[in-house]
């Protein structure tokens, strides 16, 4: 006889605690705040689904969102191929390994604030090394304090610069994992460097791959913190990604219905893609 | 399909080797011939491995030459010198089909597509994965995965030689002599040159024809598996072919005549003039009988393995093993040994020294 008890829940109660207190309670906050108004000294009153109708309705939060997508499909679009290049273009064994990959992983280790005023002096025409490279030395004019496109190629280069070693770390490690033989049956097998990219490394990577496309997804999609110290969202609006305008409603306008209803529409759009494309990447493996 | 000639090998993974210990592979010198099947058997670290990748070409060995059908093909890639390999663990093309897998060296080579279909359902045929063409690769078991390797290796028809490095080793006890039977059938249903590479006795003795034992990057023996078992040229063959392996025991040799433990042991034929050295005797536990008169020995221990019965007997402070096949003494008896002469050698530093029975 199996002996049955529901000991194991007590196992579960701690995480269960730490889970509420720093996620569900907080978000229930969120929540609250988005079905209501408030003036503040604590007075709210009920508003329904008012706030969200507002932010899916709103302009703003439509030009938002597009450039929201638009940075994390540009900087998947560079990053992903860039990185698997780097990784395979990076030794395989021998003493440059290590320097390799402590190099790889450096800009990992700069605080983002730090980097994004590292790229903001960097980039400033009169004195910084690149700025004034481009301006004085090309002779192009490039100031992303007055001009929309320079101030995009600032922050994907920025962001490029900073996380496309995650994905050339997660590739390396995929690639050394696949056994010599592999390499040794394609050689004999007559395969192209291309099949062996195609057929083997490929393959052999995917799930590393799934793995750093989410998280770069996730992060460039949350991404606060560079931009807004680099640009601070301009010139203009023309770098205001999501999380620099919903801070500007929050705590710029205090708008705490709309914030928190724009809040929860952001959450649900990063969980669905996130879900979506993970979905799609794994249904392969079940059957 | 081509005969394989060595010449002078030696191989060491260093750049700037000192002694001999520096050198995985000694010196090898080997002919093999066309449409054999030949097994390298050692103990792991022997060099076997070594020795198979230079002649697939993924080595180049430090000196020395390969050479197929008389042609040196020493610094030729792997595809220049149209060969074939099956690894120790199956290597598939995960994204593709298992008709794409066994088309895939066909298709890197332009062969016509017709010609690939015909003769991928052929190897299809010979292998039994006909119903699985179409199934994707990554979802077969490990055996039909390593059918898949063999077959890639196999759908070529002008390969000079398929090699097989421990083929078994990831499959599972009951498939392996399946897998080993379907090999010996298809060497002789293509006729190609077979070389295969193992540190198991049984996986060499049941598929070559003739096998090359290897110690510490030399070969120490050639021969059929009969010729390995009955007249193993060193004590090391004589150790690790058979069950349980040859008796090596200590030996004084003067004047021809060879002692063990004080009483003079009867040869196979006369102590060749001038060896010299550590010598020892060998013989089989096959030939080892029990008699009333013989060398005084004590019953350590009976193992009965099923067909018959391994006697573990103490002459003094040496081991002598004996396989019995009806009765067998007790643990603890004392017995007489008897070693069969025609089957009893002398070996000096591990060589063999006695010339052959007549």
């Amino acid at each position: 006889m199996k002996t049955e008890n529901q000991k194991a829940w007590l196992f579960v109660l701690p995480v269960l605690a730490l889970v509420a207190f720093n996620a569900l309670i907080p978000m229930m906050t969120v929540v609250n705040y988005s079905v209501q108004e408030t003036f503040g000294n604590n007075q709210f009153f009920w508003e329904g689904l008012t706030w969200f109708e507002q932010i899916l309705r709103s302009e703003r939060f439509h030009a938002a969102l597009g450039r929201q997508f638009m940075f994390t499909a540009l900087i998947l679009v560079i990053e992903v191929p860039l990185g698997i290049a780097i990784a395979l273009s990076m030794p395989r064994s021998g003493p440059w390994v290590p320097v390799c990959l402590v190099l790889m992983a450096l800009p990992m280790l700069i605080p983002w604030n730090v980097v994004g005023a590292m790229w903001n002096i960097f980039t400033l025409p009169d004195i910084g090394l690149m700025g004034y490279f481009v301006n004085h030395v090309l002779g192009i004019t490039y100031d992303m304090t007055q001009n929309p496109f320079a101030a995009w190629v600032t922050i994907i280069t920025m962001d490029v610069w900073h996380w496309t070693s995650l994905v050339v770390l997660l590739s390396y490690a995929g690639l050394v994992s696949i056994p010599d033989a592999y390499y040794q049956a394609a050689k004999i097998d007559g395969a192209s460097n291309w099949s062996v990219f195609r057929y083997i490394q490929l393959p052999k990577m995917k799930n590393v791959l799934t793995i750093a496309i989410l998280l770069r997804f996730m992060d460039s999609f949350n991404i606060y913190t560079e931009p807004f110290v680099l640009t601070g969202g301009g010139p203009g609006n023309s770098t205001t990604l999501l999380s620099i305008d919903l801070v500007k409603i929050a705590l710029g306008q205090f708008d705490l219905g709309p914030a928190a209803a724009m809040s929860l529409i952001y959450f649900a759009i990063t969980l669905f893609v996130s879900w979506l494309f993970y979905t799609l990447m794994t249904k392969d493996d079940l059957n | 399909m081509a005969k394989i000639t060595l010449e002078k090998l030696r191989h060491s993974y260093m750049s700037a080797p000192q002694g001999p210990d520096d050198f995985a592979l000694k010196q090898i010198d080997v002919d093999w011939n066309d449409g054999g099947a030949y097994a390298l058997l050692g103990p792991s670290g022997c060099g076997k491995s070594t020795l198979l990748n230079i002649i697939s070409g993924l080595l180049i060995p430090s000196e020395g030459q390969v050479k197929f059908d008389g042609r040196d093909v020493t610094t030729l890639t792997p595809d220049q010198r149209n060969i074939a390999q099956v690894f120790q663990f199956p290597v598939i093309y995960d994204t593709m089909t298992v008709r794409q897998n066994l088309a895939f060296p066909l298709k890197n080579r332009g062969v016509d597509d017709h010609v690939i279909a015909s003769r991928v359902g052929e190897i299809a045929e010979m292998l039994e994965v006909t119903d699985m063409l179409d199934r994707r690769a990554s979802g077969l078991s490990p055996d039909n995965k390593q059918k898949i390797s063999m077959g890639r290796g196999l759908v070529r028809d002008d390969v000079n030689v398929v090699m097989f490095d421990e083929p078994l080793t990831v499959i599972d006890p009951h498939l392996k002599w399946k897998l080993r039977s379907k090999l010996k059938e298809l060497h002789q249903r293509v006729k190609a040159t077979m070389i295969y590479v193992t540190h198991d006795q049984t996986e060499a003795l049941t598929f070559a024809d003739q096998v090359v034992v290897m110690q510490e990057g030399e070969v120490v023996q050639i021969g059929t598996p009969v010729e390995l078992f009955e007249r193993p040229a060193h004590t090391f063959v004589g150790h690790f072919i058979g069950s349980p392996g040859m008796n090596v025991l200590p030996a004084e040799v003067s004047e021809g005549s060879a002692r063990f433990q004080g009483q003079q042991i009867a040869l196979e034929g006369a102590i060749n003039k001038g060896a010299s050295g550590r010598f020892e005797i060998g013989v089989r536990p096959e030939f080892v009988t029990i008699g009333d008169t013989g060398i005084p020995a004590k019953v350590r221990k009976v193992a009965d393995v099923g067909r018959h019965l391994v006697v573990e007997a103490m002459v003094g402070d040496h081991k002598v093993a004996a396989i019995l096949n009806d009765s067998a003494p007790s643990q603890g008896d004392t017995v007489h040994l008897n070693f069969t002469p025609a089957h009893t050698r002398v070996y000096a530093d591990g060589w063999i020294a006695t010339g052959a029975a007549s």
